[in-house]
């Protein structure tokens, strides 16, 4: 059972809906830079080696 | 007793091999407990009796809060292997779990303001409590630059180490601020020697969410390790084949 009657209900959080859903969406947004920073990190690093090793094949 | 698994864990390649199993199956299990847990502390979990729907904030801010000391206290083992034995693994997890840490004594830190101010009427109060937390984000962050700024690979690892061992004092303090020293944060939501004060459809969510962020954790921080193997073991022959192969 939800604790809440209505969507309205939900949204309000009683009376701090404010303080309820921005931190759910700061900390959204902290997570999923966090995630994407480490997938972007791994795709870098496996750039920047593809390239070193070709690099040192063709000298 | 066999110690091979310490060298193995002392194995960059042997981590890689490990971990490309099981990093993203830790990943999605976190993501699924993280999103059950949050998600029933948020629209399912009873009202609480004196501060209404606004202790909902609690399923965020207590699995980060959790998270950043754990972190920080795997960080203070990894640095005292390192500067016991040299493990090779030991500053690989130091770089890739600092910013890991930091990010979650972030969260704990700004959930905990936004908390405050409709809870205690203020958002920041230079307390025990939420001082020690500063200046375990501050650790972080110094822990990150020490990596980042010192060109010199051993002297970054040695310096970051020692850092990450000497901050290990904090963490006591941390857990200890609330009984030592007169403060608005309240005690700990969970003992292994009390019951818990929450009824239980109040902290079954928060203890799902909390192992969320666990294995959230460990997901990320093998992802991040992994990425970081390669980029210092690239001079060896299976990285390379790794990666001109694509079989990253």
């Amino acid at each position: 059972m939800m604790a809440f009657d209505s969507v309205a209900d939900f949204l309000q959080m009683g009376t701090h809906g404010g303080f309820v859903w921005s931190t759910y969406g700061l900390v959204l947004l902290i997570l999923t830079g966090l995630i994407l920073n480490t997938l972007q990190g791994r795709r870098k690093v496996i750039r920047q080696l593809k390239k070193r090793y070709l690099r040192e094949s063709n000298s | 007793m066999s110690w091979i698994w310490f060298h193995k864990l002392g194995s960059p390649k042997w981590f890689y091999q490990w971990s490309s199993k099981w990093a993203t199956a830790v990943f999605l299990i976190g993501l699924l407990a993280t999103l059950i847990g949050v998600g029933w502390g948020l629209g399912f979990a009873p009202t609480d009796y004196q501060q209404g729907e606004t202790y909902r904030i609690i399923y965020l801010h207590v699995p980060a809060a959790v998270l950043a000391e754990s972190c920080y206290f795997s960080l203070g083992v990894a640095g005292f292997v390192y500067l016991v034995w040299q493990m090779k693994m030991a500053p690989i997890f130091i770089k890739s779990m600092a910013p890991i840490g930091a990010a979650m004594a972030a969260i704990a830190l700004l959930s905990g303001a936004i908390w405050g101010k409709p809870t205690w009427g203020t958002w920041w109060v230079w307390d025990a409590r939420l001082t020690s937390v500063l200046v375990l984000f501050i650790l972080y962050m110094g822990i990150i630059a020490l990596q980042n700024t010192l060109e010199d690979v051993t002297l970054a690892n040695q310096a970051a180490a020692i850092v990450s061992v000497l901050g290990l004092i904090n963490l006591p303090i941390i857990k200890y601020s609330v009984n030592w020293w007169n403060t608005l944060h309240q005690p700990a939501s969970f003992s292994l020697t009390k019951k818990p004060t929450m009824p239980m459809d109040m902290w079954l969510p928060l203890l799902i969410a909390v192992i969320g962020f666990y294995c959230l954790v460990a997901g990320l921080a093998m992802w991040r390790m992994q990425s970081e193997i390669l980029l210092r073991e690239r001079r060896t022959q299976w990285v390379k084949e790794k990666v001109m192969n694509d079989g990253v």
